[in-house]
């Protein structure tokens, strides 16, 4: 990534628009162009959601089990072989077919709770997720760190899929 | 976005009250250097010169690297800069991630038209 100079989150890049709104939350907003049921449907099914979650070719997703209801749980394991795996776990606190979903995030030790709610207008759903830390400590904390959100490994991660976007273009 | 930044600034306008560490920041500014050089350029002990880094160190203003018995300070991002880049790459993870939903919704968008049509 060749942006080191610009300062600042420029949200005018991408389609997706990201705001720190509080000491302990960051809310992400994005539009799609089709009924909240469907971009639910994207969202809930693992077959599909595992299509979109993960969306670099480097590391691949070695298993997605999601219970997608209030009470369920769910565990994403990335890696090339189950002995060099790493695993993103929680369970979902609230489900309400099309309209949103609500998790935890039990990977780290001070994880933040996820909501997400999927808004539909004219046909087209605005989405948008918070991302809520238990103290502004454990926000900061994974800002500086990175490693105990388990970012620092999706981002090396997306790092290789710009590369790899980059030299395909 | 400014009640959050509040404590940043408040750390860094504390590193920035005194003369010395602003010395400091002028002369990393120029070039990188070891705590020694820093101490000899200030006319200050190891010890003193020690605590001034960490001040600058603790706001972000300066980051040091420790290679064998040398110490070497360099001026920092800044927790502002290096936040603004974490939410960056943030947005980067979820636009990557969005960008691969919004084909599959529309996958699924067209396929229901013409299920629909079908019908």
């Amino acid at each position: 990534m060749d942006a080191k100079n610009e300062t600042g989150a420029s949200p005018a890049r991408g389609r997706t628009n990201v705001e720190r709104t509080s000491d302990l939350e960051l809310v992400v907003r994005r539009s799609f162009d089709a009924p909240a049921r469907i971009v639910f449907e994207a969202w809930s099914k693992p077959e599909l959601f595992k299509r979109w979650w993960a969306p670099a070719a480097g590391v691949p997703l070695l298993s997605c089990d999601m219970d997608v209801r209030t009470g369920g749980k769910y565990r994403l394991e990335f890696g090339h072989d189950s002995a060099n795996s790493f695993a993103f776990y929680g369970k979902y606190l609230e489900v309400i077919p099309n309209a949103r979903i609500v998790w935890t995030n039990d990977e780290g030790e001070e994880g933040s709770v996820t909501t997400v709610t999927f808004e539909e207008k004219d046909g087209k759903t605005l989405l948008l997720l918070r991302d809520v830390y238990p103290s502004k400590d454990a926000l900061d904390e994974a800002m500086t760190s990175g490693s105990t959100s388990g970012y620092v490994v999706q981002f090396e991660q997306l790092d290789e899929l710009l590369v790899a976007l980059g030299t395909r273009a | 976005m400014v009640q959050y930044n509040q404590t940043r600034f408040d750390a860094s306008f504390a590193a920035l009250s005194d003369t010395t560490r602003r010395g400091v920041l002028e002369q990393l500014g120029r070039s990188d250097a070891s705590i020694t050089d820093l101490a000899e350029k200030f006319h200050m002990t190891l010890t003193g010169m020690k605590k001034h880094v960490s001040v600058l160190e603790q706001a972000g203003l300066v980051t040091t690297e420790k290679v064998g018995r040398v110490r070497t300070c360099r001026l920092g991002l800044g927790r502002l800069q290096e936040e603004a880049e974490w939410i960056d790459r943030y947005r980067q993870l979820w636009d990557a991630r969005f960008d691969a939903l919004d084909k599959i919704v529309e996958e699924l968008n067209e396929k229901e038209k013409i299920d629909g049509r079908k019908k």
